[in-house]
């Protein structure tokens, strides 16, 4: 159950959008597809709702093979990045327009309707036009409507990506407790870690056509199973050669086992946190820059000043890239 | 200088268009207004007049559906040729309406490619109604496509795919989504296309060959025909109602532009 996606593979000309990718996403789930832009995310979804066709594989939505069958059979939800809102139409008629095209009853619509309104919070906006909501009024608007017609799978492109950060953080939330009251199986589209980590409850890493991990945040962030993937989920540095994260690199004054050395090229405050740029002379080759986080307190300890010797190592069990 | 403008534009447009218009209308009315009414009352006028508007209002009807469906496939396929196809719509506005017209004869005439197996079926087009017609619609051929091209690039895709998704079919999806966004667009086209429609004289006159008063007459070979017999009186008054239709059609068009300006300004916010 929930959405088979099995060796799809789609060009655009010589644009390889999509190398035979296999992805399985379960049933209630909310699922995140993040990548960086133009990474084929985007052509995957719309491959699941039929606005494209692969050139090879198969798509199952609950067990049925849709691959081939027209977005209007496949009872999915779709929401653009755009809103893509009937601009002629008040949000009433928005939201009913998937029930009217089914001819459900109008006193059926009336209160499948205004049931979603009150849901997305927009039952006073009812007979307003699009034109007159906000951003994130519309794009309340714009799941509304593809809820109405309960479909077996929502799909959002880039939902929060036009919108300004403060609504584009309310919103995430809100998707997040409503996900949690209609678990319907969803899955959407983002470029922004920090959002695929904080809404999904699964993500599929995207990049170059191809899935590079599948797994909880958790794991991802945690196990990333390349440096892509590490790289992509949050910040990170190198110490000799290694990727890690800023904040898993010990820094002592004195010299320890296993410990390199390096220079305190810069020291930043911000906040809570103290970002120290060291930078290490490797013989034969470049400098070596490597970025440490430490908290107030610890920099307090070490007591540092430009210029001062630091000696660095990983600290246990730092994060790194399998492969 | 400013002003100094404002009067050049004023004096300059009220001595080309003005001007000309209050003298029409003075000499219309020189002997009074009910000769004017005798003459527009005569039946060949009338039958004039019915001829012009049977003709328009078919032209406008067929260049409103072909419009419609040539704008659509214009904006919303890629297809090879489609430049090509893009260019030929625009071709009526470039080449003179007297080609068109001869063009026309040489194509659907008694001697031309497609005249007599036309004529085998009884069927004539030149020095005929169909002709007429034909003419009307080949020179206000690209008026409503270009008004509705840009309107629908503008609103892009998003929302018929949304519709689609919901479900609906292509038909459902162009009837409830396509037509009302595009619907000032071709009101705004329909009307200029009446406007050209009324007052085409050149490619009618070479295909009818100037009219047969009483049966494939227009109103504008008619005031032709009247004006070179010093009747100038029908002349006059035929002109005036023609001129009167086109500033009708220019009152609806100014209706309807703020109305539809303001649709637009809407979607950008």
């Amino acid at each position: 159950m929930g959405i088979s996606v099995r060796n799809i593979n789609k060009n655009f000309g010589d644009f390889v959008a999509l190398d035979d990718v296999t992805v399985d996403i379960e049933s209630g789930n909310l699922t995140a597809l993040l990548g960086p832009s133009g990474g084929g995310k985007t052509t995957l979804l719309r491959i699941i709702a039929g606005l494209e066709q692969p050139d090879s594989g198969v798509i199952e939505i609950n067990g049925t093979d849709t691959t081939w069958l027209r977005p209007q059979q496949r009872n999915v939800g779709f929401v653009f990045q755009h809103y893509a809102a009937f601009k002629h139409l008040s949000v009433f008629r928005n939201v009913a327009f998937g029930l009217e095209i089914r001819k459900v009853p109008k006193d059926q619509i009336r209160t499948k309707v205004m049931e979603l309104l009150e849901l997305v919070h927009l039952d006073q906006f009812a007979d307003r036009l699009p034109a007159q909501l906000s951003g994130g009024q519309r794009q309340r608007m714009a799941l509304a409507r593809a809820l109405a017609v309960e479909p077996n799978v929502l799909l959002l492109d880039e939902p929060f990506g036009a919108l300004d950060a403060k609504v584009r953080k309310e919103l995430r939330d809100w998707l997040r407790r409503l996900h949690d009251e209609v678990h319907v199986t969803t899955v959407f589209v983002t470029h922004d870690q920090e959002e695929a980590l904080e809404v999904s409850n699964e993500i599929v890493v995207i990049n170059n056509g191809r899935v590079e991990q599948i797994g909880s945040p958790d794991e991802l962030y945690d196990h990333p199973a390349n440096e892509f993937v590490m790289g992509f989920l949050g910040p990170t540095t190198r110490l000799g050669g290694r990727l890690l994260r800023p904040h898993d690199i010990e820094v002592t004054a004195e010299a320890t086992t296993g410990a390199v050395e390096a220079k305190v090229d810069r020291l930043l405050r911000v906040g809570y946190e103290v970002r120290i740029d060291a930078v290490r002379s490797v013989p034969g080759g470049e400098d070596e820059l490597t970025t440490v986080q430490l908290t107030r307190k610890e920099a307090g300890h070490l007591d540092l000043r430009e210029g001062d010797s630091v000696w660095l190592s990983p600290a246990d069990g730092a994060t790194v890239a399998a492969g | 200088m400013q002003y100094l403008l404002r009067f050049v534009a004023v004096g300059y447009i009220g001595l080309l268009i003005l001007v000309p218009l209050f003298v029409v209308a003075q000499k219309t009315f020189e002997n009074g207004a009910s000769k004017v009414w005798e003459a527009l009352t005569d039946e060949t006028m009338v039958h004039a007049f019915q001829v012009t508007a049977y003709a328009a209002a078919h032209a406008v009807v067929i260049n409103t559906v072909f419009g419609v469906g040539v704008s659509i496939l214009l904006v919303r396929y890629r297809f090879p040729g489609r430049r090509l196809l893009s260019l030929l719509v625009d071709l009526p506005l470039s080449v003179s309406p007297i080609v068109a017209g001869l063009a026309l004869v040489f194509v659907y005439g008694r001697t031309g490619w497609f005249g007599p197996a036309l004529d085998s079926l009884g069927y004539q087009v030149i020095f005929a109604f169909p002709g007429i017609v034909l003419a009307t619609v080949f020179v206000s051929l690209p008026l409503v496509v270009r008004e509705i091209v840009p309107v629908l690039e503008e609103i892009g895709t998003e929302q018929e795919q949304a519709a689609t998704i919901l479900g609906a079919n292509a038909f459902q999806t162009f009837h409830r989504i396509t037509l009302p966004s595009i619907k000032w667009a071709v009101a705004y086209g329909v009307v200029l296309a009446l406007a050209r429609s009324l007052g085409e004289f050149g490619a009618v006159k070479v295909v009818t060959a100037g009219g047969v008063a009483g049966r494939t007459q227009t109103v504008t070979s008619l005031v032709e025909q009247r004006y070179g017999e010093f009747d100038e009186l029908s002349a006059y008054s035929a002109s005036l109602v023609l001129a009167a239709a086109s500033i009708l059609c220019l009152v609806v068009i100014t209706i309807i532009r703020p109305a539809s300006d303001k649709k637009s300004s809407d979607k950008k916010k």
